[in-house]
């Protein structure tokens, strides 16, 4: 037997137009601790779902060895059978049922149809003390912070006789103490034999307990590193993550940048349901005419609700802070308020928040400017046609005509949509949210020139991108933030990759 | 041609809508050894289902918004008990306790507004909950009796005529009527064909646009003729007429309407394109209220009595009527003019299977199938379209 429980070769999965993963390797030895590192949008994800047969065999090419065995899992149970189990970032816990329902959900102990409860309740005790998780099997998944919780669905899969447990972001919802828990258990697993594979955008946690480290970059495994030979650090990690060459190429810009036109003071967010979680903590900025500001950050990081809570209260319960535009303080009351005063907001989820699928191209581009459409309160249908033809020419959005529904365009021609609707609503202060999410290269430069266009108009951008090349290559000047707290503010002429990374990662405290 | 085929495939359900009621008309017009299209009949027809499609308008609205309301029927009885009360036993005059009434109604609206769009309570429940709640007040403020028999003035409202100058057996005001409407559809057709010109549209071909327009003109004179025969244009047709114009427009034209359909059709987008939807819910609901009161005050008038028992399964009625005229289980799509179709495919062929004796059981178990396959093809064309 090898020295290896998992080995994938050569593995390519392609989605349709992109190549998600092109010839990945990992090999992971038995009762180690495997770090997959990479930025957002590198495979990671797809990677873990090819392996756990979420996508079938027959979907990818390559070959999955566990244990020396080659495998061809055709959904999540069978990768199970084996002990190969995957905790998701989500928690897959059903709320309203107890810790030893939830433990045993899909692998009851039973006989003949018949739950049995004893076994049930003794099992799970035994399960909660080996995971250091010290409640009654009985108390309700719901009545358990994010952090107990976690540690109840590692006891799931130590029920199902894990061999290899992948945790993907296992502390992206946890505090410090939770996280720091959940490293010793990762440890203790470890000394038990059992392997595990982890995916953490925080890079200190990888450095204090992963034994190797592969790093993926856009779809390639760029390097395996090991901890004893190769002495890792964060520094070093950073460094393959983001060592690529620019491929994309961003449109030149003459920046003319003005006064300042909108000013955030002091800003805070609370959770919509957890009134307690502060969501965004203290945050100032200022946008200036005529400049583009990026916000850079990994996913999570409070970047959206920063700018939903802006947009007129679209996010968030018990926001405070002070605005000023131009000078002057403001509220924005509603988001038709927001809009009135000039904010337009451009949503990273174009498909739920942007745009209404079942409509055409006509009533998507003018919901927004309806009442200057509209001579008391009736539509002047026939300007409607002629400015939405005028965008589709101007914008290149490809469709068939006006009346083609939204919900069957491209996703570059549907973001053309969407930019059109905000355009068209005449704002000074653009935010735009993952404005090239899911989009092909050539629509990319569109919409960068399109930016571009409205920055030299004298309006005040804001890009929030997890794309670090994109937020390199089109902003004057680049907040970073982190936990919900602005961590950091770099010029253009300063930024790196390495810099902006490190200041993605950085902790508080 | 490829403009001509896209604009028809979207509007296949509406098409179908009305070939699949010309094909029923056709259909129980034979069977019936030609009773259904007689004068008399077609008078009737629109007499018997007037305070369903009344309710078919404001249902729409509401599901176009992606709800339901299940207490329509409910709240038609309330308000009929009431304004019996008003007329009947307290002697008000009927214009005052009308307009009273249909103040009720939209109270009655915004409460159940209220729940839904503020507090956030799913329609079903709200209204269910309202389904219960105003048949129990109906049962209440009318002791379990009927009140009768309401003003004269009043009954008019169902069982009335516009007065007649009759030449012949010809209510030679009925023609009239049909000329001048068929004027003013020309007028309008003619006067946005060339504001269509003039934004340098490319209007539709000219034979298209004749042959359209002489065949809308015929139907109009055709059924005019057909009214005119009998006693001519009943008051309640008057009445359905002005609300299917004035609310076709309002969907179509005026911001309000847009408003409706983008919350219906993505509210997350709706609302964050600075559409107020709490507000926009709320006033759809508001308005179903008044609807709902208004085929509580035509039923009571054409009943000549406020009954404990009136409205019973119009909700239902309603709902089907606004389905089969096209409008989606999941909101943002159906139109005004499909759930009055609808309602007459229904009334139809209530009325059609009457006539041939069919039993009131097989009636039942025929229109739920119809529903079922309306709502199927619906269904069937999506999957096929994406």
């Amino acid at each position: 037997m090898s020295q290896y429980i998992l080995e994938m070769r050569g593995i390519t999965k392609t989605f349709p137009g992109v190549k998600a993963l092109e010839d990945v390797n990992l090999k992971v030895k038995e009762g180690e601790i495997h770090a997959l590192c990479g930025e957002n949008g590198a495979g990671k994800s797809t990677l873990m779902k090819v392996l756990s047969g979420v996508y079938a065999h027959g979907s990818y090419t390559g070959d999955i060895l566990f244990k020396d065995k080659v495998c061809e899992f055709r959904n999540i149970k069978e990768s199970e059978e084996l002990g190969i189990v995957i905790i998701h970032q989500e928690l897959a816990l059903i709320p309203y049922l107890s810790i030893a329902e939830n433990i045993f959900l899909g692998n009851e102990r039973s006989r003949g149809g018949i739950i049995n409860w004893h076994e049930t309740t003794l099992r799970t005790r035994e399960l909660l003390q080996r995971v250091g998780l010290y409640e009654s099997p009985n108390t309700l998944i719901k009545d358990i912070g994010v952090g107990k919780q976690q540690l109840a669905e590692i006891a799931k899969a130590l029920a199902k006789r894990v061999k290899l447990l992948i945790l993907d972001e296992p502390t992206a919802a946890l505090n410090e103490d939770d996280s720091a828990n959940l490293l010793t258990l990762m440890l203790e697993l470890k000394k038990q034999g059992i392997s595990c594979i982890i995916i953490s955008h925080k890079l200190n946690e990888i450095e204090r307990v992963a034994d190797s480290i592969t790093i993926l970059r856009d779809g390639k495994t760029i390097e395996t590193l090991d901890k004893k030979r190769d002495g890792v650090d964060e520094d070093r990690i950073i460094k393959g993550m983001v060592g690529r060459d620019l491929t994309q190429r961003f449109p030149e810009r003459e920046s003319n940048i003005g006064e300042t036109i909108l000013d955030v003071q002091n800003w805070n967010v609370y959770h919509p349901q957890r009134e307690s979680q502060k969501v965004i903590d203290n945050v100032s900025f200022h946008i200036r005419k005529g400049e583009v500001v990026g916000i850079a950050g990994l996913m999570g990081a409070g970047r959206t609700e920063l700018a939903m809570s802006l947009f007129g209260g679209a996010y968030g319960k018990k926001i405070s802070g002070t605005v000023f535009k131009n000078g002057k303080e403001i509220k924005f009351k509603s988001v038709s308020d927001a809009i009135n005063k000039g904010l337009a907001y451009v949503t990273e989820d174009r498909k739920h928040y942007g745009l209404v699928l079942i409509d055409d191209i006509k009533r998507n581009i003018s919901l927004t400017s309806l009442p200057k459409l509209s001579k008391r309160g009736v539509v002047n249908q026939n300007r409607e046609v002629i400015i939405a033809e005028d965008f589709r020419k101007k914008m290149n959005i490809k469709s068939s005509g006006i009346h083609q529904k939204t919900g069957n365009l491209s996703g570059g021609n549907q973001q053309k949509v969407v930019l059109s609707k905000w355009i068209l609503s005449e704002p000074d202060i653009l935010i735009l949210d993952e404005p090239t999410r899911g989009i092909d290269v050539g629509a990319k430069y569109e919409i960068y020139t399109i930016i571009n266009q409205l920055a030299a108009e004298g309006k005040g951008v804001l890009v929030i991108s997890s794309e670090l090349p994109e937020i390199l290559g089109m902003c004057d000047r680049i907040y970073v933030m982190n936990e919900g707290r602005i961590t950091g503010e770099v010029d253009r002429e300063e930024a790196t990759q390495e810099k902006l990374m490190k200041l993605m990662t950085k902790s508080r405290g | 041609m490829d403009m001509l085929r896209n604009v028809f495939k979207n509007n296949i359900r509406q098409y179908g809508m009305i070939v699949a009621l010309v094909f029923i008309t056709i259909l129980f017009q034979i069977l019936t050894d030609g009773i259904l299209l007689k004068p008399l009949n077609v008078t009737n027809l629109i007499l018997q289902n007037s305070y369903i499609l009344v309710l078919a308008i404001g249902m729409v609205l509401v599901i176009i918004t992606g709800h339901i309301d299940l207490s329509v029927g409910s709240v038609a009885a309330f308000i009929g008990a009431l304004a019996g009360i008003m007329m009947v036993n307290m002697n008000m005059p009927f214009y005052l306790a009308i307009i009273v009434s249909l103040v009720l109604g939209a109270l009655v609206g915004a409460w159940q507004g209220f729940w839904v769009a503020y507090v956030k309570i799913p329609s079903f429940i709200v209204t269910l909950a309202g389904m219960l709640l105003f048949r129990g007040l109906t049962m209440i403020v009318l002791d379990g009796k009927s009140i009768a028999p309401f003003p004269k003035a009043f009954q008019k409202i169902s069982s009335g005529f516009l007065p007649d100058f009759t030449v012949g057996s010809l209510n030679f005001l009925t023609i009239i009527i049909g000329i001048v409407l068929s004027l003013v559809y020309i007028g309008i057709e003619v006067y946005n064909r060339r504001l269509q010109k003039r934004y340098g549209f490319e209007p539709t071909s000219g034979k298209g646009f004749i042959v359209k327009m002489v065949v809308i003109v015929a139907v109009i004179n055709l059924f005019m003729y057909v009214l005119a025969s009998y006693k001519g244009i009943p008051n309640i047709l008057i009445i359905l007429f002005a609300l299917v114009v004035i609310y076709s427009f309002v969907m179509n034209r005026s911001i309000m309407g847009r408003h409706i359909y983008a919350l219906g059709g993505n509210e997350k987008a709706a609302s964050l394109s600075g559409v107020k939807t709490k507000k926009v819910t709320f006033w759809v609901f508001v308005n179903m209220g008044v609807m709902a009161a208004l085929s509580g005050l035509i039923f009571a008038a054409r009943l000549n009595a406020a009954t404990p028992k009136a409205g019973t399964n119009f909700e239902l009625d309603a709902i089907a009527a606004s389905f089969i005229g096209g409008a989606s289980a999941s909101g943002g799509i159906g139109t005004v003019i499909g759930a009055i179709i609808g309602g007459l495919v229904m009334g139809v062929m209530n009325n059609g299977m009457s006539l041939i004796g069919l039993g009131i059981d097989w009636q039942q178990g025929i229109k739920g199938l119809v529903l079922l396959a309306a709502v199927g093809f619906d269904i069937y064309n999506k999957n096929k379209s994406s």
